[in-house]
């Protein structure tokens, strides 16, 4: 269990070093994932050495937002000002997005 | 009994509560709208209300569950490490669709905001909604957004997604499973991928996927989609 935490955790601390030193726009949870992907490619990480806790995590993923969706509450007043345009154009664009990527997808994995 | 409610532990469990209640009524009710961090976020937002608790004094208890999506989104290497070779035999499949999806989306948020009237620094807001919070906050900074409402819309935008993301592909034909999880992580980006790992790892690979590739496409693009786009539009 701590072997899986230093694995994890120690992703996610070179992707904070990599942003501070290079000034890249990137979030550090990001790059620290996909340098664990790289580390479990090389084999210098091996999936048993990590699976139990990066289960744990992944599947409680959506738990852990809560938080950051209650500091709405804060924003209600902007929020409301502009509702309208911002519900539709953010739900009309949402589904534009899933239907181009899936379409465009799908389409070319069939022809390319 | 007000110091009670403020104190971290309290807040701690609170949430870990709601989250459980929460799942518990989408399992026992099957309703797709009654999604757990939606009724989450309800049931705490008026909990504090009732109880005259400042944003500022939960944020501070909630900060250690907080703390666990920096980790939880690294985690998410292990199911893309494990879909690593079908990812490689289809790169530019995955590139090409995630820059049509990255530029539509942009394009579509901001076009239908400026229709309905919404102010410029509104319209600027929206523009990164559905990528992953830090680098929309990022995004929305440089083009002359409001990050906190950028930071809002975007968890919205999540939730939404993940609540009915899967339904509306199966409505819009979008059938193939690679071409499903990608399409959820590129608009509804980590909340969105968080439906899918509860499907399967398959789904929850190619969403986080999905979710990087338009990360970065997006902290690239959107200034010049913005450039671009003043050239006909007056914001």
């Amino acid at each position: 269990m701590i072997k899986q935490c230093v694995i994890v955790f120690g992703c996610l601390a070179l992707g904070e070093f990599a942003v501070s030193m290079t000034g890249l726009k990137l979030p550090s949870s990001i790059i620290g994932m996909i340098l664990l992907t790289v580390f479990l490619k090389l084999g210098w990480i091996k999936l048993k050495s990590v699976k139990g806790i990066s289960d744990f995590l992944a599947k409680n993923l959506a738990l852990f937002f809560v938080p950051s969706g209650v500091a709405i509450m804060l924003y209600l007043d902007i929020l409301k000002d502009s509702l309208l345009p911002i519900i539709v154009a953010s739900i009309g664009s949402t589904i534009i997005i899933l239907a181009v990527t899936g379409w465009v997808h799908q389409i070319i994995r069939k022809k390319l | 009994m007000s110091t009670f409610l403020q104190n971290p532990i309290f807040i701690i469990s609170f949430t870990f509560f709601c989250y459980y209640v929460a799942q518990e009524i989408q399992k026992r009710t099957k309703l797709i709208i009654l999604n757990p961090i939606l009724v989450s976020i309800i049931i705490i937002i008026v909990f504090l209300s009732i109880f005259h608790i400042k944003y500022e004094v939960y944020h501070e208890g909630s900060k250690l569950i907080e703390f666990f999506l920096k980790p939880a989104v690294v985690a998410l290497g292990v199911p893309l490490y494990q879909q690593l070779e079908k990812i490689r035999k289809q790169t530019l499949h995955i590139v090409v669709s995630e820059l049509a999806g990255c530029i539509a989306g942009i394009v579509s948020v901001v076009l239908i905001a400026k229709l309905l009237g919404a102010p410029k620094e509104i319209v600027f807001s929206l523009a990164p909604k559905s990528v992953t919070t830090p680098i929309a906050i990022e995004v929305s900074k440089a083009i002359g957004g409001i990050p906190p409402l950028t930071a809002s819309v975007v968890i919205t935008v999540g939730i939404f997604g993940s609540i009915y993301g899967y339904a509306i592909m199966k409505w819009i034909k979008v059938h193939n499973p690679v071409s499903q999880g990608l399409s959820m992580g590129t608009a509804a980006h980590a909340v969105g991928t968080s439906k899918s790992m509860e499907i399967s790892p398959t789904f929850g690979a190619f969403s986080s996927l999905g979710l990087i590739v338009n990360g970065i496409f997006t902290a690239i693009l959107t200034p010049y989609i913005i450039e671009i786009m003043s050239l006909w539009i007056k914001f």
